[in-house]
């Protein structure tokens, strides 16, 4: 008898007891006899049931989660059938993946990370063969049609991005991958990089190919070391099957990547901070003018994107720009992967296309708290986005939308906070994580944050004058900053302030 | 005295080199500035400062204090001025009311970690953060901070972790961290204007301090060579002068001229009433571009140090003390002996030495005083020891005894070759500006026996260096002209039209000759034929190639023949007569051009013009009412010689020390004890005055007016900035002692001076204290035809018609390693130290090098049993003397290395007399010495210390 699972090599799954599960599966089918094919796949994106072991039936594949080493013996008892009780069927039919609209992730958890067969086989290269066919401008042209923005937060057109760079006069032009994904509640870099590796390097091939670019950075934060190894071992299987290196698909088309590896500072997933760190120097931000669009890594022509953005183009160029700016609303074109995570009850990621209210997203697809009590406020958009009080449950996800109501879309991050939540405790760490985190260049940030810390602790004390102190010192940080970890520390804080001014006032009461 | 304060406003950014012109709207005045240029320095240009912190126009734009925020209308936020730069049409406004909130609010946060003991602190009247706060109108803190970086200590007296100590490490300048804004103004001026990176910002957030060097390390123990542009980049009180926190604030500030190098950096000093409060780089200086070095920067304290001798002094013989006397009954002392000398042992038996480190006007009455009064040619300088060649070489083939550029002709060069100079230790400025320009791209090429500092540092290196075996440069030269020549990498239409056809081609058949390959020379010179073909290549194909040269290059017995060579390369390759190119003598002192210019030389009258020209004759004779003698004097070598065999008795000899700093000590100490009158006029008892009979004191460059002519030619003004501490000014002096032998001079200022040069000198001719007032400084020749000066020379033509080219065939120096003498000796300069110290050893200088070292390759230690730090003997066949060895392998095997500036050492005892055949200058570059294990000083030294001793003792003055 023979038996083929799959088992996330994800680094949630693996968080979960996924070697684990590994171990007693391995141990459980020698003991049967039974020859088992374990699959390494990324994860489907249902963190709430990881670890998430697939097996692949004639139907289809069938899910069982979350699994735990000690449930292997009495799966195996089962038969892997349907009848067990962490059974959930085919897992394509499972409704938090089934009402998703997978194009980014089409293949994340499907296929097997590191080989290249399956990813074709799954759809993979014909987005990056029709681009061998079309010139940079028509690639540009094709980017810039759908809509597609830059997916790390600042929403910036991809393709018009790009476009500077292909206009620019430069003997070498680079590709850079921003990777350092630090925002708290955000993981989608790491699950694409971790279960379709591929998608990433033959979205950076097309960018290349595009702008006139022969070489390629991933810059991946030091905390991801599985997205890591998979990134190595996929460049390197991309440079042996003649994906990557002097002639990509024998077209003769020049493009290489190299992994680069952060060294811990959150500061570093800001693009120019990202450069100067890929340069060997202090990771401060660089002052814009210069765009490093035109002088960006070395002082080069250099597209910073992050991984999702350049994930989403192979998509784009398989299936055309028309078919991606289908999706959406408004300004926000496509699909975007939300990761829902906090305090909620169905955590993970979410691809669907723009447009979903808060509350659905909240409610629905998170299906509340985990803790059963009242949804306070939700964090979107990473440490720097503002948290939304149910009240604005009804705006609709998108980058316009969001801004409108004085909060971000960021890089799709979600953290859910129930009613116990102290929102001024909230709004201090903010500050501290803008303390800790910031580079130290620019004076609002640098200073600016340790006093917020401590005019946030006047307030707690019951310091009747500190609120103005604190609406004054936003307003410089927000306006004054360099970059956006200081632009935007004042998001969490005011909206804390404005939505839940009872959680300022308590010390205050308290005192009189 | 007059304050030639020059408004020097800071910009903010640098300036824009762009043609392109944009127009836009400041405030509602419109305003024209090149493409590139800030809106913040577009708006200075307007008159409207935009508040700034970490902006200014030394460094690039940073763009972190955001106090230079604007608002630009049709564009969303706030962007810094400094960081954004102009577009045509753009209307900005540099205060609004949400502006002016921002900027408040940003001050706020500043204030909030500053001490505020403003009026205690050494910046107070002289800070920028002072004056923002004040500029934005910050009137409150509303902070309660706990957190600082300022308080030692928490209100319960619990140590803050956070405060650092002041770090007093460096002599000159203190580091106070608590007043720290971290602008990063110091270490972006490390890098960007020093090119040294010894500063960073360590920490980040909240922790992010000025750090020099790795943790642990102070400024003293970092790379920081002290250059002080950190200093000066400083907003605030952290980086402070120690002499302006001892002193206060200056009062007022006076332009004038380093008396170091010969790179000529422009300073203000900065005075309170006649103290020197500090010496501040000149912004508007053109040599220097607002950057100076240690030395000129912060070592001017040997002008008031204790050992600088104030009154006159005579003594009948050299074997009796000092007396102290009058200034008329010294200068007729003094003209007495020569009279009677000049009477016993005829008109030509006495002479004259004038300084390069003494001022144009100094220089001329000193030759003018033998030439009138001594009525003889027997004037020569110390520029004989350094630069002679120079001179020659340059005269022959280009017409001019000159380099060809300016400095700022660095900032075009795409490949420069360095032969034989170090200038990051020699002309750091220069060298500054240099690696500036590598950093941008530049190529560098060094032909140097050392790994000095040029080929390798933060940040530079040299493509190829070329690491000769002492004693090889025209062998090497000679072989890269071969490559150049064989490889028909020469520019034939630049040689066809500018030199003389018939002369490259009898050169172009000499160095195409296959012994001078670098195949064939590779033997003898050490330098691998590959990479000398390289470094031919690269410097031949270079867009602008340039070459700078020191005494690594004249200091031969062929370096004559060395400069030659240089000029062939040059003309071979077109680079000659633009911005970026040239042949650049890098010149040891400050005014070895201007001494040379001014007719110091026993064969040439002012304007290198031959004494045997009745025609220039005549122009001084009919000036000065006397006959000039058509016979070349005597060079300083001949002077001695000749003083040894007892026909030259008399020496006025004016700011140089020809015992320490001339070859062959036992041979100049000889000379000197021979005469029967040795006049020394300096600010020192230095080791010729130890064989002196009459001292004369002399003043500093702070204490006269005159003019210094620098490398490039530049004529900079030296202004008085206080009155001589010895009563009178150099050139003062020398009139009274020509007027003590019955001259009748009446010069009443160094101006009057000038003008006699002006009007004797065709390349000159323009040139007056008022017309340099007006210029600012002037390159010469500066005449009717060039009345601007003359920045770059052979531009149409070369001066003396067509190009020269003259074979270059080398010669090995007799100066030969062998059994005795296995090593050669090469000696050079530390950045620290200046020439033979009489004046850097008298300052803070020493805490970087108090005693010369002997630089020894591993392997020669090895074999001679030396350890690093060993006292060790070094011997050749004219002297030796003893010091310490550092083992390193920044010199090859079989070359060791050494500094003159300490006379304890006295490195010039091993010296020889060896030099250069056509001009004599000495062949301090080579010598063969052995390297022994020492107990302690060498006999000579011994003697040598008790007879100084001896020779310095002053009676007390007689009441």
């Amino acid at each position: 008898m023979s038996l083929k699972l799959y088992i996330p090599r994800d680094a949630a799954a693996k968080a979960l007891g996924a070697e684990a599960v590994v171990q007693a599966v391995k141990a459980e089918a020698a003991k049967r006899g039974i020859d088992v094919t374990i699959v390494r796949n990324g994860s489907r994106g249902m963190v709430f049931l990881e670890p998430l072991v697939e097996v692949e039936r004639e139907a289809g594949r069938f899910a069982f989660g979350p699994v735990s080493a000690s449930d292997v013996a009495s799966l195996f008892e089962a038969g892997w059938g349907t009848g067990h009780p962490l059974s959930h069927g085919l897992t394509e039919d499972i409704l938090f993946l089934k009402s998703q609209t997978r194009l980014t992730f089409q293949r994340c958890g499907v296929i097997d990370p590191l080989s290249l067969g399956d990813y074709e086989a799954h759809g993979g290269l014909i987005g990056l063969r029709r681009a061998l066919s079309m010139s940079g401008a028509e690639i540009v042209a094709e980017v810039t049609d759908s809509g597609l923005r830059g997916r790390g937060g600042a929403g910036f057109p991809t393709g018009i991005k790009w476009k500077t760079v292909a206009d620019a006069k430069a003997e070498q032009k680079y590709i850079v991958v921003n990777a350092d994904e630090g925002d708290s509640a955000t993981f989608a870099d790491r699950m694409i990089m971790e279960g379709d590796p591929f998608t990433l390097i033959e979205g950076m091939i097309i960018a290349g190919i595009a702008v006139g670019a022969t070489k390629g950075y991933v810059y991946i934060r030091s905390e991801y070391p599985d997205a890591i190894e998979v990134m190595e071992r996929a460049v390197n299987n991309g440079r042996a099957l003649g994906l990557l290196g002097p002639s990509v698909l024998g077209s003769g088309m020049v493009f290489d990547i190299e992994i680069r590896v952060g060294a811990g500072a959150y500061v570093c997933g800001e693009e120019t901070s990202l450069l100067n760190s890929l340069e060997g120097k202090r990771g401060v931000v660089r002052a814009k003018p210069p765009l490093p669009a035109l002088q960006g890594f070395m002082g080069r022509p250099t597209v910073v994107n992050n991984v999702i953005s350049l994930a989403t183009v192979p998509v784009i160029l398989e299936k055309g720009a028309a078919f991606y700016k289908n999706f959406g609303l408004g300004r926000s074109r496509g699909t975007i992967p939300l990761q829902i995570a906090g305090n909620v009850k169905f955590g993970g990621l979410y691809e669907t296309a723009f447009g979903l209210t808060l509350g659905e997203i909240v409610d629905k697809i998170g299906g509340g708290t985990a803790s059963g009590r009242p949804v306070k406020a939700v964090q979107v958009g990473g440490p720097l986005g503002a948290y939304f009080p149910r009240a604005l449950f009804v705006t609709p996800f998108g980058y316009e939308e969001f801004a409108g109501k004085d909060g971000l879309v960021g890089h799709a991050g979600l953290t859910v906070f129930d009613d116990s939540t102290d929102m001024l405790k909230m709004a201090r760490f903010a500050l501290e994580f803008c303390a800790i985190e910031s580079c130290g260049k620019c004076t609002p940030c640098r200073i600016g944050a340790v006093r917020g810390v401590e005019t946030v602790d006047r307030i707690a004390a019951g310091d009747p004058t500190a609120m103005p102190i604190l609406t004054d010192l936003c307003n410089t940080m927000k306006f004054g900053s360099l970059c956006a970890l200081g632009g935007f520390t004042p998001y969490p804080v005011m909206s804390a302030v404005t939505h839940f001014p009872d959680d300022f006032s308590r010390a205050k009461e308290a005192a009189e | 005295m007059k304050d030639f304060i020059i408004p020097d406003a800071d910009y903010g950014t640098p300036a824009s080199k762009s043609k392109e012109m944009v127009t836009l709207t400041v405030d509602g005045f419109a305003v024209t500035v090149p493409a590139g240029t800030s809106i913040m320095r577009a708006a200075k240009e307007a008159g409207i400062s935009v508040p700034k912190l970490c902006a200014t126009d030394s460094v690039d734009a940073f763009g972190s204090c955001r106090l230079c925020l604007v608002e630009i209308e049709g564009r969303a936020g706030t962007p810094a001025s400094c960081t954004t730069p102009v577009a045509p049409g753009i209307v900005v406004h540099t205060q609004t009311s949400k502006l002016k909130t921002l900027r408040k609010g940003v001050m706020e946060l500043y204030i909030s970690d500053h001490p505020l003991d403003c009026l205690t602190c050494a910046a107070n009247g002289d800070c920028e953060l002072q004056d923002m706060a004040g500029a934005v109108g910050l009137r409150d803190v509303r902070y309660e901070a706990k957190e600082t970086h300022f308080r030692a200590a928490d209100t319960s007296g619990e140590a803050n972790l956070q405060w650092l100590p002041k770090d007093d490490s460096n002599p000159y300048f203190s580091y106070d961290p608590s007043k720290c804004i971290v602008c990063s103004r110091c270490v972006r001026a490390c890098e960007e204007v020093q090119g040294t990176f010894a500063l960073t910002i360590e920490g980040r957030g909240w922790d992010s301090r000025v750090s020099p060097g790795m943790s642990g390390d102070d400024f003293l123990s970092s790379d920081c060579v002290s250059c002080g542009a950190c200093v000066q980049a400083c907003p605030t009180a952290t980086l402070s002068e120690k002499s302006l926190i001892e002193i206060g604030t200056p009062s007022h500030s006076v332009i004038t001229t380093c008396a170091y190098c010969g790179v000529g950096c422009s300073f203000k000093a900065e005075m309170r009433g006649d103290e020197l409060v500090r010496m501040v780089p000149y912004k508007h200086g053109k040599a220097n571009r607002g950057h100076s070095c240690v030395k000129g920067r912060f070592a001017y304290g040997y002008a008031s140090h204790k050992d600088r001798i104030l009154k006159p002094m005579i003594r009948e013989t050299i074997s009796e003390p000092w007396r102290e006397v009058t200034w008329e009954v010294a200068l007729s002392f003094a003209a007495d002996r020569l009279k009677a000398t000049q009477v016993k042992y005829g008109k030509e038996s006495v002479g004259v030495i004038t300084s390069s480190r003494c001022t144009n006007e100094e220089t001329y009455l000193v030759q003018k005083l033998t030439r009138a009064v001594f009525m003889n040619n027997n004037t020569d300088t110390c520029a004989r020891v350094c630069h002679s060649p120079t001179g020659y070489g340059l005269g022959q083939t280009f017409g001019t005894s000159a380099g060809t550029q300016d400095f700022d002709s660095v900032e075009e060069t795409d490949v420069a070759l360095i032969i034989g100079a170090n200038p990051a230790s020699a002309h750091p400025v220069f060298a500054s500006r240099l690696k500036k320009r590598l950093r941008q791209g530049a190529k560098l090429i060094v032909v140097d026996p050392r790994r000095t500092e040029m080929v390798q540092s933060n940040h530079i290196m040299a493509e190829h260096h070329l690491a000769l075996r002492p004693g090889t440069n025209v062998a090497v030269v000679t072989a890269l002209a071969h490559v150049i020549v064989t490889e028909g990498l020469m520019d034939e239409e630049f040689i066809r039209t500018r030199c003389d056809w018939d002369e490259f081609q009898d050169y172009a058949e000499f160095v195409s000759d296959p012994r001078h390959s670098p195949e064939a020379t590779a033997d003898y010179t050490g330098v691998p034929a590959a990479e000398l073909r390289k470094a031919a290549r690269l410097y031949a194909g270079a867009r602008n190639g340039s070459i700078y040269y020191g005494l690594g290059v004249t200091e031969h017995s062929q370096g004559s023949t060395t400069v030659i060579g240089i000029a062939n390369l040059a003309m071979l390759t077109g680079n000659i007569g633009r911005p970026g190119v040239g042949v650049n003598p890098l010149r040891g002192q400050n005014n070895v051009q201007g001494s040379c210019d001014m007719g110091s030389f026993p064969h040439e009258l002012p304007g290198y013009r031959h004494v045997k020209n009745a025609d220039v004759r005549a122009i001084y004779e009919n000036l000065w009412g006397v006959e000039i003698s058509s016979e070349p004097g005597l060079r300083i070598p001949n002077m001695l010689d000749a003083a040894v065999e007892g026909t030259f008795k008399g020496l006025y000899c004016q700011g140089e020390d020809i015992l320490q700093s001339d070859p062959d000590t036992h041979h100049v100490a000889a000379g000197l004890a021979a005469m029967d009158i040795v006049i020394v006029h300096d600010l020192f008892l230095n080791e010729t005055a130890n064989y002196a009979h009459v001292f004369l004191p002399g003043s500093t460059f702070l204490e006269k007016d005159g003019t210094f002519t620098n490398a490039e030619r530049r004529i900079n003004r030296v202004r008085k900035v206080m009155a001589p501490k010895n009563g009178f000014a150099d050139c003062e002096i020398t009139q009274m002692l020509a007027n003590a032998m019955g001259a009748g001079w009446t010069y009443t200022h160094p101006s009057q001076i000038m003008d006699e040069i002006a009007a004797t000198t065709p390349s000159f001719a323009k040139v007056s204290y008022e017309y340099l007032e007006e210029m600012g400084s002037v390159q010469w020749p500066c005449n009717d035809a060039a009345p601007e000066g003359t920045p770059l020379v052979h531009v149409n033509g070369f001066v003396r018609g067509k190009g020269k080219f003259i074979r270059t065939e080398y010669v090995a120096t007799d100066e030969k390693t062998g059994p005795r003498f296995p090593l050669l000796l090469t000696t050079g300069r530390i950045l620290s130290q200046y020439n033979v110290g009489a004046q850097t050893r008298r300052t803070e200088n020493n805490v970087w090098h108090d005693q010369d070292i002997l630089e020894i390759h591993p392997h020669d230690a090895e074999l001679r049993g030396v350890k690093d730090g060993d006292f060790v003997r070094l011997a050749s066949r004219a002297g030796e003397t003893t010091l310490r060895a550092e083992i390193t392998d920044r010199v090859s095997p079989g070359v060791v290395y050494t500094t003159f500036h300490h006379p304890t050492t006295q490195a010039n005892v091993v010296t020889t007399d060896f030099s250069d055949w056509a001009t004599n200058c000495p062949e301090y570059k080579v010598t063969a010495v052995q390297v022994s294990p020492s107990n302690g000083p060498s006999e000579w030294q011994v003697e040598y210390d008790a007879q100084a001793a001896a020779a310095r003792r002053i009676l007390p003055a007689a009441e």
